[in-house]
């Protein structure tokens, strides 16, 4: 592979796992409302 | 009007159905193909540009107007629409989010029992040792009604059980059924495509040719040539994958979202699914299809070859050269995942129909998923009856192209211009469990319309071959009295066929445009018999309310 395109590979595959992991992660860390919310069942 | 029980079993439930929904046959076939054609590693600079000017405040809008239409016990576009405005005739642009969907869902269960065939096919070891000449064959075969007995039949049969599972799971309801698919399909896909890729980016040279390794793939697909970024095709082409791969448009955000209560998170939990679709698109999909096509049968071949049907087409054959276990493995897992993808888009292409009929017709579950299996089988065998006179085609051009687009700018103008934009960012803010940048108060008042306007325009005046030049030709050949040079899929000439003049016979034989524009006009009455069903909805709910 040329430089440039590893470069490409490596930025934007990066840049998406590290955002899809921070919000998923975000989504699991906060927790459930104290007002009664939507879910039946909490994770 | 009748007030639904339903609601979401978890947080983490809702995301992954709403990922499901997003992720789709598209993220591993039409993504690789479309860098491909449009600049390869530069496509995806636009590409995320879209996602965020166009995408991520589209996603927001969409689940904000669902959690919004929720509060009134909505749970459809039509109504959810209306509880924005005084003008009545917002409702009517509504109909797209349940027309969309029942239009897609007919030609996309499908497309969904070819994955499943080729997965059971697939486990069965039916694909060892074939060649790329037997699967065009075997697969031209299934398809066509006019070759014989068992294959048309055998694909209609596949259809019913692919619609009877998507039926079963509906009338489970959204807890029951949708949510527990989501939580075994999502991460089950997920598994699939990892392994595949894993297999890709393993590979490397095959020695079957010169130029024949997986790298040279994947520096095909990601190589930048950033001269193409002012190509505004390119831009175009983006901008549309976002669409398609977001779904976005369609009606089926604001349904899922509407099962939420006001102090329900939607900023989050909007970006969480939005950027695990990208996962699945950016980082699986663009590691399977091109690079092992090309780690096997060359660039050149890869080239002059790329495109949907090498799902079905090229695919087992790849697989078969990782020798007889892992060739089964892999297919189960590529055709698997393909079929994870399909049901859990397919599933939430239901549920606007499933929450309209309950809502306004007090429908149960059983009924309205039952009813909703019947209107897609008739929406649907048109399109495997004539697949092969391009009524397939047409069905994905208006339901899965055009509408989407319509209605996108329809909602966009309603929430941030009639609704008003301080509202509006109150709804998006409400509960947000994440700071959203005020940036998107901006964006989503004047770039994003702009943004669809541009698709919509182009699309609709589309000049011949499309690239930038081709504007200025058309316009002087219009100047100078010759008229407009159409490009053959712009929407003028799909209506009009400008390019090639109505031709409905041809030797006394019917043509393929007959076929064409009679399912044309049978989808125009599926439209046309939804807003029937709104406007006797809305006349209940005068008579409730007198």
């Amino acid at each position: 592979m040329t430089t440039s395109a590893l470069i490409m590979i490596i930025l934007t595959q990066g840049t998406v796992l590290g955002a899809t992991i921070y919000f998923f992660r975000k989504v699991l860390r906060t927790p459930p409302n104290e007002e009664s919310d939507s879910y039946s069942d909490y994770d | 009007m009748s007030k639904t029980s339903e609601s979401w079993g978890s947080r983490v439930g809702l995301i992954l159905a709403m990922a499901g929904n997003a992720v789709g046959l598209g993220n591993f076939l039409r993504f690789p193909v479309q860098a491909v054609q449009n600049g390869g590693g530069t496509f995806i600079i636009p590409y995320l540009v879209s996602f965020l000017l166009m995408g991520i405040p589209l996603l927001w809008v969409e689940w904000a107007m669902g959690r919004f239409g929720g509060r009134f016990g909505d749970h459809s576009t039509p109504f959810i629409l209306d509880n924005m405005t005084k003008k009545r005739f917002w409702k009517y642009f509504g109909v797209f989010g349940i027309f969309t969907n029942m239009g897609v869902m007919a030609y996309y269960t499908y497309i969904e029992s070819w994955t499943l065939t080729y997965t059971l096919k697939s486990l069965k070891g039916d694909f060892l040792g074939v060649d790329l000449a037997t699967l065009d064959t075997f697969f031209n075969d299934y398809v066509d009604l006019g070759s014989g007995i068992n294959f048309p039949v055998w694909a209609i049969i596949a259809f019913l059980v692919t619609l009877t599972i998507n039926v079963y799971i509906l009338s489970r309801g959204l807890s029951a059924g949708i949510e527990k698919v989501a939580k075994i399909a999502m991460p089950l896909l997920i598994g699939f495509g990892a392994f595949l890729a894993i297999m890709s980016w393993t590979t490397g040279s095959t020695g079957r040719c010169a130029d024949c390794s997986t790298y040279i793939g994947l520096n095909f697909l990601w190589e930048p040539d950033f001269t193409t970024l002012a190509n505004p095709k390119i831009w175009l082409a983006a901008a549309g994958q976002i669409f398609f791969t977001l779904s976005v448009g369609m009606g089926t955000i604001h349904c899922y979202s509407s099962y939420l209560k006001q102090k329900d998170d939607i900023a989050l939990n909007a970006m969480s699914a939005g950027w695990m679709n990208g996962f699945v698109e950016i980082v699986l999909g663009s590691a399977v299809v091109i690079p092992i096509a090309v780690g096997y049968l060359g660039l050149d071949w890869v080239v002059e070859n790329a495109g949907f049907m090498m799902a079905f087409k090229t695919m087992p054959f790849l697989f078969d050269q990782w020798g007889s276990v892992l060739s089964v493995v892999a297919g189960v897992a590529w055709f698997g995942l393909l079929f994870f993808a399909g049901i859990t888009s397919s599933l939430a292409m239901g549920t606007p129909w499933m929450g309209f009929v309950q809502d306004e017709f007090n429908w149960s579950k059983n009924k309205s998923a039952i009813i909703l299996g019947i209107a897609i089988l008739l929406m649907g065998l048109p399109t495997i009856l004539f697949f092969e006179k391009g009524v397939f085609d047409e069905y994905d051009y208006w339901t899965g192209t055009v509408s989407l687009v319509i209605f996108a700018l329809a909602e966009v103008i309603l929430f941030a211009w009639v609704f008003g934009m301080d509202k509006g960012w109150q709804e998006i803010t409400d509960g947000a469990d994440m700071r959203v940048p005020r940036i998107y108060r901006p964006i989503i008042k004047y770039i994003t319309p702009l943004f669809i306007g541009i698709i919509f325009l182009t699309s609709l005046f589309k000049p011949l071959n499309g690239e930038l030049s081709d504007w200025s030709t058309a316009m002087n050949s219009l100047l100078a009295g010759d008229g407009w040079l159409w490009a053959n899929d712009s929407i003028i000439n799909q209506i009009f066929h400008i390019n090639t003049g109505v031709i409905w016979t041809e030797n006394g034989v019917l043509t393929n445009m007959f076929y064409v524009d009679m399912s044309r006009y049978f989808l125009l009455a599926c439209f046309f018999g939804l807003v029937a069903m709104v406007k006797i909805a809305s006349n209940k709910r005068k008579k409730e309310n007198a």
